[in-house]
C-alpha cells in the first residue's frame, strides 16, 4: 500500500519503539556485568545506592546505544539484522532518538554523580562518550579495528559497579575491564564471520570483509590467547579464590578450544559456520560464568 | 507539523492511543523517579 509509510512517518513512535532504542539484550550483559563489579568490589553500598549505581549503568549504556542507532540509521537500513529496527522502518523520526539518547545519558550521568559518587559518575560519562563518539562516529565506518578499540565501551561497567562501591579502581576491576576488552573481538568476529554478507552490503569494514575470513578467524583466536591470561591472573595474583581460579582454568580452556575450531576452519559458507556460530554463543555463556564466579567466589571468601 | 484534523478517523484514534500509551509510561516513570529520588535521600541521610 503506497500510503503506509506516509502514515507511518506521521504517527508519533510507540514506547516501545524507544526501548527497542535501548539494545535491550546488550543491556542485560552491560547490568550483569556491572552488578557483579559491584557486588565483588570489598566495603558495603546501601542497597538503594547500589540499586541506583546499576540503573544509571542501565541508563548510559541505553542512551550509548540510542545514539548509536540515531547515528547509523542509514547503516542498519542496509542490514537484514537490522532493518527493522525503529529508524530504519520508519517508526520512529531520527531527531526523537537523538532527543532521547542525549536526555537519557544527561539523566544517568547526574544521577550517578548525585546518588553514589563522582568517580562512578566520570566513569559512566567517559564509557558513554567513547562508544559513541570513538567507536560509533569515528572508528566503525573507517577501520576493520573498530570493534578492537570499541570493545573498550563494553568493558567499563565492571569498573564503574566496582568505583560505586569503594571509590576508587583496583588491580581486580582492571583486569575485568580488560578481560572484556580481549574478549570483545573474538566474540564479535565470530559473529561477523557468519553474518559477513550483511556487513559488506551495508559497507561496514569488519575484519572479515576487509581482511578475509582466514585473517579474522586467525586473529579471533589469538586475542582468545591474552583474554584467557587476564581471566586467569586474579587467581595466581591473590585477588580471589580457588573456587574463580578453577573455574576460569575450565572456562578458558573450552574457549581457546572452540576459538581454535574457528581458528582453523576452512569452511566459506556462512550458513554451515557452525563452529563460528559455536564459539559465539559460548562466548556469551563464558561472560555470564566468569563474572557469576567471580561474585560467588569473592562472596564466599569474604 | 501534521494536522490532526486532516487525517482520517482510524489515524486519528492510532495517534491518540499511542499517545495515551506514551503519557501513561511517562507518568509512571516519573512516579518511581520521585520515589527513587526520595529513597536515595533517605539512604543518605542513614548512611
Amino acid at each position: 500500500m503506497a500510503s503506509a509509510p506516509i502514515a507511518s512517518q506521521t504517527l508519533p513512535a510507540e514506547w516501545r519503539d524507544f526501548w527497542a532504542l535501548t539494545k535491550p539484550r546488550v543491556l542485560s550483559l552491560v547490568v550483569f556485568t556491572g552488578l557483579c563489579g559491584l557486588l565483588a568490589a570489598p566495603g558495603h553500598i546501601h542497597p538503594v545506592l547500589g540499586f541506583t549505581a546499576i540503573l544509571c549503568i542501565a541508563l548510559g549504556a541505553g542512551a550509548a546505544a540510542a545514539l548509536n542507532q540515531w547515528y547509523e540509521s542509514d547503516l542498519d537500513a542496509k542490514m537484514k539484522r537490522t532493518k527493522n529496527r525503529p529508524l530504519p522502518a520508519g517508526r520512529m523520526e531520527r531527531q526523537s532518538a537523538l532527543h532521547f539518547g542525549v536526555g537519557v545519558g544527561v539523566l544517568s550521568v547526574v544521577l550517578m554523580g548525585f546518588a553514589v559518587n563522582l568517580l562512578a559518575a566520570g566513569i559512566l560519562l567517559v564509557s558513554i562518550l567513547f562508544y559513541v563518539l570513538i567507536y560509533t562516529v569515528w572508528l566503525k565506518r573507517r577501520t576493520p579495528q573498530n570493534i578492537v578499540i570499541g570493545g573498550a565501551a563494553g568493558a567499563f561497567p565492571a569498573l564503574i559497579g566496582w568505583a560505586a562501591v569503594t571509590g576508587r579502581v583496583d588491580v581486580l576491576p582492571v583486569l575485568l575491564f580488560l578481560m572484556v576488552f580481549l574478549w570483545t573481538p573474538p566474540h564479535s568476529w565470530a559473529l561477523a564471520l557468519f553474518v559477513n554478507s550483511d556487513y559488506a552490503a551495508a559497507g561496514v569494514p569488519m575484519m572479515p570483509v576487509v581482511a578475509g575470513t582466514k585473517a579474522t578467524r586467525l586473529q579471533a583466536f589469538l586475542y582468545s590467547w591474552p583474554m584467557a591470561a587476564v581471566a586467569i591472573a586474579p587467581w595466581p595474583l591473590g585477588l580471589t579464590g580457588p573456587i574463580y581460579g578453577v573455574a576460569a582454568i575450565v572456562l578458558n580452556i573450552t574457549f581457546l578450544a572452540l576459538a581454535a575450531r574457528v581458528g582453523f576452519s576452512r569452511e566459506a559458507d556462512p550458513a554451515l559456520m557452525k563452529a563460528e556460530r559455536r564459539l559465539f554463543g559460548y562466548s556469551i555463556l563464558y561472560l555470564f560464568a566468569t563474572f557469576g564466579v567471580l561474585v560467588v567466589d569473592k562472596l564466599w571468601f569474604a | 507539523m501534521v494536522r490532526l484534523m486532516a487525517l482520517d478517523p482510524d489515524t486519528q484514534s492510532e495517534i491518540r492511543r499511542r499517545q495515551k500509551s506514551r503519557a501513561i509510561i511517562t507518568a509512571l516513570l516519573l512516579g518511581a523517579f520521585v520515589v527513587l529520588v526520595y529513597a536515595i535521600s533517605i539512604a543518605k541521610m542513614v548512611k
